[in-house]
C-alpha cells in the first residue's frame, strides 16, 4: 500500500487528493530538491544517498545528456561538451556576462540570451538547466510516488526579470508546475522560521563554492523585503582549496604538475579544508608522480592563509550595510548559508562583523531548498493556516500621468502581490474624446524623474463637458510581477487595456537609486507638486471664465468685464513668476470677481432649460 | 482490542512530535472515500477525546475513536522505505481488498 505521512489534527486528506510539492534550489555549483514529510522539511536523496545534485550537464548527441556526478566526473574526458555553472548564463547577453569578468569561448551570442556550443550542436541555458530540474523532477516523483502539484524554486535576490523568466521556462520546460519564484536569502530565513517569528532585520550570509552573496531582508507583517544585496560572483569556497594547494606547492617546491596531478591536489585540499571545519589539524595521503606525499595543515595556518579571502568579503559587506543605511545594531539576526560558511574562520569573521553569533544549526548546503519546500507545500494548500503568509511585494510604486507632468501612485511600493487597486479620472477639456494614459513606475512626484513603462490610449469618448467622463483606470499586478492596465468609461462603456512587465530590466542598483533620489529629494518634490497642480488648476480657470466671457458677453454688467480681466492678467503674470500660494491668492481673485456673473449665467441657464415646460411635466421627470 | 506501533515507526512518531512541538500522540482512523470503500487517516493528536481508545507502544501514545477501531484491530503500524520513497504502512489484518494503488480498501 501507499506509504503514509503523519497529517495536522483534522486536516487528512482524502487518497489521491494530496499535493505533492517541493522547493528546489538551483544552485551554480549544487541543485537540491525537498519537500515536507510528516510537517518536518526534509532534503530528497538519490539511489546513492547523496542529496546534492551537482548541477552539471555533458551531452552524448543532440538530445542525450547526463546530469550531475557522472557528468561532472567527464569534465576532464569531454570538456567540450560538459557543461558547469550555467546559471551565470541565465538570461544573459554575451555583453552581461564578460562585464562579469567571465571568458568562455564556446559562448555564442544571441538576442536576449547567450548560447552554449557543443559538438552536437548549440544548447540554450535555458535548455541547460531544463535538464538539471528534469532530474531533480524525476528523483522527487520516484521518491514522493506520484507528479508533483507545485513548485518552488529558488533565485538570487539580485535576479532580474530576465534571469527569473529564464528560471521560469526551464521549469517549463522540464515539466515542472511553478508556483513561485523565491528569492534565496528568503528561503533561507523561511527554513529558520525567521518569518513567523518577530519583525526584525536579518543578513544572509551566502558563500557558496564560487559565488558570494549578503542580503539584508527585512521581515514586517509577515513580508520580507530585500533591502539591499551585494556580493562577489568570483568569490567562493573553492579559492579556499586553491589557497592551500598553492601552500603545499610552495612547501614541497612542486614543479610542472600536470592537469590530473592539479586535479588530485584540489580534491585533497577540499578534503582538508573539510576535516579543519571538525579538527585542528588534517592530514592526507596523495600520490604525485612515482611517490605518495603525506600533505597536511593545521587550523592556524589555515586561518592566516584565509585572510586574503575574508579580506576580500569586507567590501560587499559594508556595501549592503551602507545602501541599507544600516549598522550592526539594526540587525536581529544572521543566517548562515553556503557549504563554505562552515569554515571556522567564515564564522568568526561573519560573528565579529555584525556583533551577534550567526545561525548555523541547520545544514548551510541545505538551508535554502528545505525553505523552499515549507514554502512550496504552504503554497499547494498543504498547510492551509493563517500565520503563513509569506508574499512578495513590488519594490517601486507603479503610477499613471496626470495632468502637469505628476505622478498619480495607485499601487503603492511594498504592495504585496497579487494586488488590484483601481481609481477613476476624468476629462480636462470641453468635448475631450480621448485620453492618453502614461504608466510609470517609481517614487518621485514628477513623471520626468520616474521610469516609464507604458503608453496606451482611451477612445471614442463622447462629446462631454470637461469633469463629466468617468473613466475607471485598474492597475492589476499578478504574483509573477506582470502588470495589467486597464480603463474604462463607465457612462459609454469604452475600454482600453494594456499588459507591461513592471520591473523588466530594472537592476537592484537602479531601484535602490530611484528609491534614494525619492527620499533626498522628498520636500523639493512636494513644493513642485503643489506649483504643477496649482498650474493646472489655473489654466483651467481661466480657460473656462474666457469661454463664458463670449458666450455670455450680453450678461456682463459694466465695469465687469474689465474686473475680470484685470484679475485674469494677475493670474497670468503670476503663473509665470509666482510660487504655488502666489497662484492660488490669484485663483481666488479671479473666482471674487466672477463670482455674481457666474450666478447671473447659472440662472440664465436654468431659465432657458425650464423655458416652456409646465411644473407637472418637471414632477414627472423628477 | 489492540493496536501496535513498530520500534521503527514509533521512533519516527516521536521525532515528528518532538519537532513539531506539541501534541500527545497519534491519531488513527478510517473514513468513507477513496476509490475502493475506506480510507486511513494519521494524524498528530493535540488532546484526547472522552470516547477515545488509547494504546501505547514504545513510549507513543495512539489514539482511536470507537468508531474506526473496529476497522482497525489488530493492526500494526510501521516506517518503511520502498526504494527512495518513506513513510508510514498500515498491516491491517481486516482488510479484504484494496484498490491498486494501497490508498483505499475494504472489509
Amino acid at each position: 500500500m501507499a506509504l503514509m505521512q503523519i497529517a495536522e489534527p483534522g486536516q487528512s486528506v482524502l487518497p489521491h487528493k494530496r499535493k505533492l510539492a517541493v522547493g528546489i534550489d538551483l544552485g551554480t555549483t549544487n541543485s537540491l530538491v525537498a519537500t515536507v514529510r510528516s510537517g518536518e522539511p526534509v532534503v530528497l536523496v538519490d539511489h546513492n544517498q547523496e542529496s546534492l545534485l551537482p548541477s552539471v550537464v555533458r551531452y552524448f548527441d543532440k538530445d542525450a545528456c547526463l546530469v550531475g556526478r557522472e557528468a561532472l566526473a567527464s569534465q576532464d574526458i569531454d570538456p567540450y561538451n560538459t557543461i558547469l555553472s550555467v546559471k551565470r548564463y541565465m538570461g544573459r547577453e554575451l555583453a552581461d556576462i564578460e562585464a562579469l569578468g567571465i571568458q568562455n569561448d564556446r559562448l555564442s551570442d544571441a538576442v536576449g540570451m547567450v548560447r552554449i556550443r557543443t559538438d552536437y550542436g548549440e544548447v540554450s541555458p535555458v535548455e541547460v538547466s531544463a535538464e538539471i530540474l528534469r532530474a531533480l523532477r524525476l528523483r522527487a516523483e520516484v521518491s514522493l510516488g506520484g507528479p508533483l502539484a507545485g513548485a518552488v524554486i529558488t533565485v538570487p535576490a539580485y535576479f532580474d526579470e530576465a534571469q527569473r523568466l529564464a528560471t521560469r521556462d526551464a521549469a517549463k520546460l522540464a515539466g515542472i508546475p511553478v508556483i513561485r519564484l523565491l528569492n534565496e536569502p528568503t528561503a533561507a530565513a523561511v527554513a529558520y522560521g525567521l518569518d513567523v517569528s518577530a519583525e526584525g532585520l536579518y543578513a544572509i550570509f551566502d558563500l557558496g563554492g564560487g559565488t558570494f552573496d549578503i542580503s539584508l531582508l527585512r521581515l514586517q507583517r509577515g513580508v520580507f523585503e530585500v533591502l539591499a544585496t551585494s556580493g562577489d560572483s568570483t568569490l567562493g569556497g573553492d579559492d579556499f582549496d586553491r589557497i592551500i594547494v598553492n601552500e603545499w606547492v610552495r612547501c614541497n617546491e612542486f614543479l610542472g604538475l600536470s592537469v590530473h596531478e592539479q586535479r588530485t591536489l584540489l580534491k585533497a585540499a577540499r578534503s582538508v579544508k573539510e576535516s579543519l571545519s571538525q579538527s585542528a589539524k588534517a592530514e592526507i595521503q596523495v600520490k604525485i608522480g612515482n611517490c605518495v606525499i603525506d600533505l597536511g595543515l593545521d587550523i592556524t595556518t589555515f586561518e592566516s592563509l584565509s585572510k586574503p579571502l575574508l579580506g576580500r568579503m569586507q567590501a560587499p559587506l559594508k556595501r549592503v550595510m551602507r545602501d541599507a543605511g544600516l549598522d550592526w545594531n539594526d540587525i536581529s539576526g544572521v543566517v548562515m548559508v553556503g557549504g563554505a560558511t562552515r569554515m571556522p574562520q567564515v564564522q568568526h569573521m561573519a560573528a565579529e562583523f555584525f556583533r551577534s553569533n550567526p545561525l548555523t544549526n541547520l545544514d548551510p548546503d541545505k538551508v535554502v531548498a528545505l525553505g523552499a519546500a515549507m514554502q512550496a507545500n504552504n503554497l499547494v494548500g498543504n498547510e492551509p493556516s493563517e500565520d503563513w503568509l509569506l508574499l512578495d511585494v513590488i519594490p517601486l510604486s507603479l503610477g499613471l500621468e496626470t495632468m502637469g507632468g505628476l505622478t498619480e501612485k495607485i499601487v503603492p511600493r511594498n504592495s504585496t502581490l497579487p494586488v488590484s487597486r483601481a481609481q477613476d479620472f476624468t476629462t480636462f477639456r470641453d468635448g475631450q474624446s480621448a485620453i492618453s494614459l502614461h504608466i510609470v513606475q517609481g517614487e518621485r512626484e514628477l513623471v520626468s524623474d520616474c521610469r516609464s513603462l507604458a503608453r496606451f490610449e482611451l477612445r471614442g469618448i463622447p462629446a462631454m463637458v470637461a469633469g463629466a467622463a468617468r473613466i475607471r483606470v485598474t492597475f492589476e499586478v499578478d504574483t509573477d510581477g506582470l502588470l495589467n492596465v486597464s480603463a474604462y468609461e463607465l457612462n459609454t462603456g469604452v475600454s482600453a487595456t494594456v499588459s507591461v512587465k513592471p520591473s523588466y530590466g530594472l537592476t537592484d542598483e537602479e531601484i535602490s537609486a530611484l528609491l534614494e533620489s525619492s527620499q533626498l529629494h522628498a520636500a523639493e518634490d512636494k513644493l513642485l507638486r503643489s506649483r504643477r497642480e496649482a498650474e493646472v488648476e489655473a489654466i483651467r480657470l481661466k480657460e473656462a471664465v474666457e469661454q463664458a466671457m463670449n458666450k455670455s458677453n450680453e450678461l456682463l454688467v459694466p465695469g465687469e468685464e474689465k474686473a475680470i480681466q484685470n484679475a485674469l492678467c494677475l493670474l497670468d503674470s503670476a503663473l509665470k513668476s509666482e510660487d504655488a500660494f502666489g497662484i492660488r491668492e490669484k485663483i481666488d481673485l479671479v473666482n471674487q470677481a466672477t463670482y455674481s456673473f457666474a450666478s447671473r449665467r447659472m440662472d440664465a441657464g436654468i431659465r432657458f432649460a425650464l423655458k416652456g415646460h409646465c411644473i407637472s411635466e418637471m414632477e414627472n421627470k423628477l | 482490542m489492540a493496536i501496535l506501533l513498530t520500534e521503527t515507526a514509533a521512533r519516527h512518531v516521536n521525532r515528528h512530535i518532538e519537532r513539531r512541538g506539541k501534541g500527545i500522540g497519534l491519531r488513527i482512523g478510517v473514513r468513507t472515500s477513496g476509490c475502493s470503500g475506506m480510507a486511513y487517516t494519521l494524524e498528530f493528536a493535540d488532546h484526547a477525546n472522552v470516547d477515545d481508545a488509547i494504546f501505547e507502544t514504545h513510549g507513543v501514545k495512539i489514539l482511536v475513536d470507537p468508531k474506526s477501531l473496529v476497522y482497525l484491530d489488530g493492526t500494526e503500524l510501521d516506517y518503511t522505505r520502498e526504494g527512495l520513497n518513506e513513510g508510514f504502512k498500515f498491516n491491517n489484518p481486516n482488510v479484504k481488498d484494496q484498490c491498486g494503488c494501497g490508498e483505499s480498501f475494504n472489509i
